[in-house]
């Protein structure tokens, strides 16, 4: 047993978290995510000239052939800085599903525009009336000649505005909600019959209600085989939790830091309200959250390898800790902070906002308790 | 004891649920659910109620009460949270006029109760200052006597809709030099004063709400202090109470319930409404006999506020519940709008139609803009402190 990073591991969270300190301050933050297009192409550049972008691919394919231990790296790190680019969708979904069921022609197409940052995705999955069952799907997409041909509505589609191609699940058949008949498509962005409304979102990224309109896809853009699609599906969303456990663990850590600090500092009663034994309570119980999650991040970074019930399970009692541990951190974190800790001002009410939406990614305490509990009953 | 409702009661309701149907203007039934809403819409309801008389139920008569009984008020509240009324602000009604009629004299009962209750005066409440939140009483915004002036340098913060406000009353240090509490004064201050400065704050739900307000060399006449110089903590402290009576909200909070009752049922969980799964459903019962504690803890306290005992330490109970409900309600209801709670509602228009269910709108921003509720009004850690001391004898 070994929970040390290789030196190459090493290597690479002290370069982000270097990079992220000279050009992702709180302040350039919040004038990216408010200004357009919302995010920095620049900097997604800068992210694949430091090997982030392909840490986690093939070297054959221009990747550096890491796992899952680098995307958590990159991860917790963006989650300190608040990071607006769109590494899940791109690095993690897209660069995941083409890696580990894409055809040869898919993989040399794709892995080396993701590696060089020449590649930006966005998964187009959730639909307005599936909640989190991800083949809960109403879009379906009809083969006709060397077409499939799309149909249908997705929901808060994260990083669509400025995505080139998107990551398209559909039904191909069955019936709603079956497990059976799921497609995965790669979909050119800018096809003809793709219809997109934008918006910002409360945690400061861009996101986009999408229509699909009679869209033509090519055949050879099904990632792995048609109709039998939710397994691989399952299992990139179960990386993209991983992930998302990472960021929100690296957000809430700030959280917890910046809480301890300003309970030194705050003086209320002649005293810094850090003295006051409820308060040290309230923090002790923050940093016990972030510890746990930070356990539980490393155990699904590890089983994500692991046959599927395992992994779904892991992921699940992760996203759990995580959604959990994110509402305590978060809440009492502003409470400690005061009025102070309500303002758009300072960067902690903007943590606060990222780590709450991580609990509606990809499925909510609730869900992933309920997936958890149906896993341990089989 | 007991709980029904006598027929002049239930005729009152009656009452009060037509005159709200003939008197509230259709666009702004649930307006300040989403967000904070403009001016004019508060006035608009104000007025409404003032032409009615209603504007002031906990007032004695004298000074423009209705003369209801805890009852008709549990009612009239009842019927406006129904109705998705506006709320009347409380810095007026309810926390500055019960000092003006209990410690003020004749001419400012004369001068500010009728505007205040006419709507013509917006009041807002100058108490927190940047090093003076939970240890209020810290506050350092010193007035010098100057003639028949005091002289008023410093800084109020966390000033709810000061842009809107045309008084401004004040916890002010006039006597640095005894005990903080003892050194305190109660001022009423005009906004339009030579020196007075508002900022906006903007809080994580993204509206201007609160505010910063400096005074730089304000000059305000000696007839605007309440009370005796140097007595002000003792005002403050009545108020502080009035204001905690009110907090709890539980009529509001019944409303939120039965729309998030809505909502549930209108997400699909694998084909099933949110609120018949087990684990939904029993959340949402929680908060809902949470609230029916409340509700009858809070009746307890104005029947006896009914039989003339003014409101205690224990009212920090309806503070501390009150909050807490309300937050949960706001998380509750975050959780039940999914992947919909994300776009940020503040990005469409006005007459835009919004991306998701209409009523997802606003979860997410309600949630994060109600956590400064066990922040407000003495912070709850505060409450429970207040608690342990003059209710336990800790």
């Amino acid at each position: 047993m070994d929970f040390s990073f290789s030196e190459e591991q090493e290597l690479l969270r002290n370069s982000v978290a270097r990079f992220l300190a000279d050009n992702y301050a709180f302040d350039v933050f919040r004038k990216v995510s408010r200004g357009e297009p919302g995010w920095r192409r620049t900097i997604w550049k800068q992210f694949a000239e430091l090997g982030l972008l392909g840490a986690t691919l093939p070297e054959e394919y221009g990747g550096l052939g890491g796992g899952a231990v680098e995307t958590m790296i990159a991860m917790e790190a963006f989650g300190r800085a608040l990071v607006v680019e769109p590494y899940v969708p791109t690095v993690v979904i897209a660069g995941g599903l083409v890696r580990t069921a894409g055809t040869e022609a898919q993989k040399q197409e794709w892995l080396p525009r993701i590696a060089s940052g020449d590649s930006v995705f966005a998964f187009a999955f959730a639909e307005p009336r599936g909640r989190y069952n991800l083949s809960d799907l109403t879009t379906t997409a009809k083969k006709r000649g060397t077409d499939y041909v799309l149909n249908g509505q997705k929901a808060v589609v994260i990083g669509a505005p400025f995505a080139d191609t998107l990551i398209v699940t559909a039904r191909t058949t069955g019936e709603r909600r079956d497990a059976g008949g799921v497609s995965v498509f790669l979909v050119d962005a800018r096809a003809n019959g793709i219809s997109r409304r934008d918006y910002p979102t409360m945690d400061g990224l861009r996101a986009s209600d999408i229509t699909f309109e009679n869209v033509e896809v090519p055949v050879e853009n099904v990632i792995g085989a048609p109709d039998e699609a939710l397994p691989l599906v399952e299992r990139a969303t179960d990386e993209a939790i991983a992930a998302h456990c990472a960021e929100a663990l690296g957000t809430m850590r700030m959280m917890q830091e910046v809480t301890v600090e300003y309970a030194k500092t705050r003086k209320q009663f002649g005293a810094p309200i850090g003295k006051f034994q409820v308060l040290q309570h309230r923090m002790v119980d923050m940093f016990m959250h972030v510890e746990q999650s930070a356990s539980m991040t490393l155990m699904v970074t590890l089983k994500l390898g692991e046959r599927a019930e395992r992994r779904k399970k892991a992921a699940s009692a992760a996203k759990v800790q995580i959604g959990n541990a994110a509402r305590f951190v978060g809440q009492s974190a502003v409470q400690i902070h005061g009025g102070i800790g309500m303002t758009d001002e300072l960067a902690l009410g903007h943590y606060f906002k990222r780590v709450t939406m991580i609990d509606a990614l990809y499925g909510n305490v609730d869900h992933h308790l309920a997936r958890y509990a149906s896993l341990r009953s089989q | 004891m007991d709980l029904t409702f006598s027929p002049e009661e239930e005729a009152f309701r009656a009452e009060v649920r037509s005159f709200i149907a003939e008197s509230l203007p259709p666009h702004l039934k649930g307006r300040i659910r989403r967000d904070l809403g403009t001016k004019e819409d508060y006035l608009a309801w104000h007025r409404e109620l003032y032409k009615k008389g209603w504007v002031a139920p906990n007032w004695p008569k004298e000074y423009g009460g209705t003369g209801w009984t805890v009852t008709q008020r549990y009612i009239f509240n009842e019927e406006c949270a129904r109705a998705e009324t506006p709320p009347i602000l409380p810095f007026g009604v309810s926390m500055v006029a019960p000092v003006i009629y209990t410690f003020g004299n004749e001419e400012q009962k004369k001068k500010f109760l009728p505007r205040i209750l006419s709507g013509e005066d917006w009041w807002c409440q100058g108490y927190s200052e940047p090093g003076a939140g939970s240890d209020l009483a810290n506050l350092k915004m010193r007035a010098v006597r100057d003639g028949n002036h005091y002289i008023v340098n410093g800084q109020k913060t966390w000033t709810t809709l000061a842009q809107f406000a045309d008084w401004i009353f004040c916890l002010v240090r006039t006597d640095p030099g005894v005990k903080p509490q003892e050194g305190i004064t109660f001022l009423l201050i005009d906004m339009k004063s030579p020196g007075i400065t508002v900022k906006p704050i903007i809080v994580l739900d993204g509206v201007r709400e609160v505010n910063e307000v400096f005074f730089d060399d304000v000059r305000v006449p000696v007839e605007n202090r309440v009370g005796e110089e140097n007595q002000g903590w003792t005002y403050a402290k009545f108020l502080l109470l009035h204001e905690r009576s009110g907090i709890a909200g539980v009529a509001r909070s019944k409303k939120a319930i039965e729309r998030l009752r809505e909502i549930a049922a209108a997400e699909q969980v694998d084909g099933t409404p949110l609120i018949e799964t087990d684990e939904f459903a029993r959340k949402v019962a929680e908060a809902e006999i949470e609230l029916t504690a409340l509700e009858f803890t809070e009746l307890r306290t104005l029947a006896a506020e009914a039989k003339g005992r003014p409101p205690g330490p224990e009212s920090s109970i309806l503070k501390i519940k009150g909050t807490e409900i309300q937050q949960r309600i706001t998380e509750l209801t975050l959780e039940a709008v999914g992947y919909y709670a994300y776009p940020d509602a503040h990005a469409f228009g006005e007459n835009e139609y919004p991306v998701g269910p209409e009523n997802a709108v606003g979860a997410a921003g309600v949630y994060f803009n109600m956590r400064k509720a066990s922040i407000y009004g003495g912070s709850n850690e505060i409450q429970r402190n207040i608690i342990a001391k003059a209710v336990l004898g800790l």
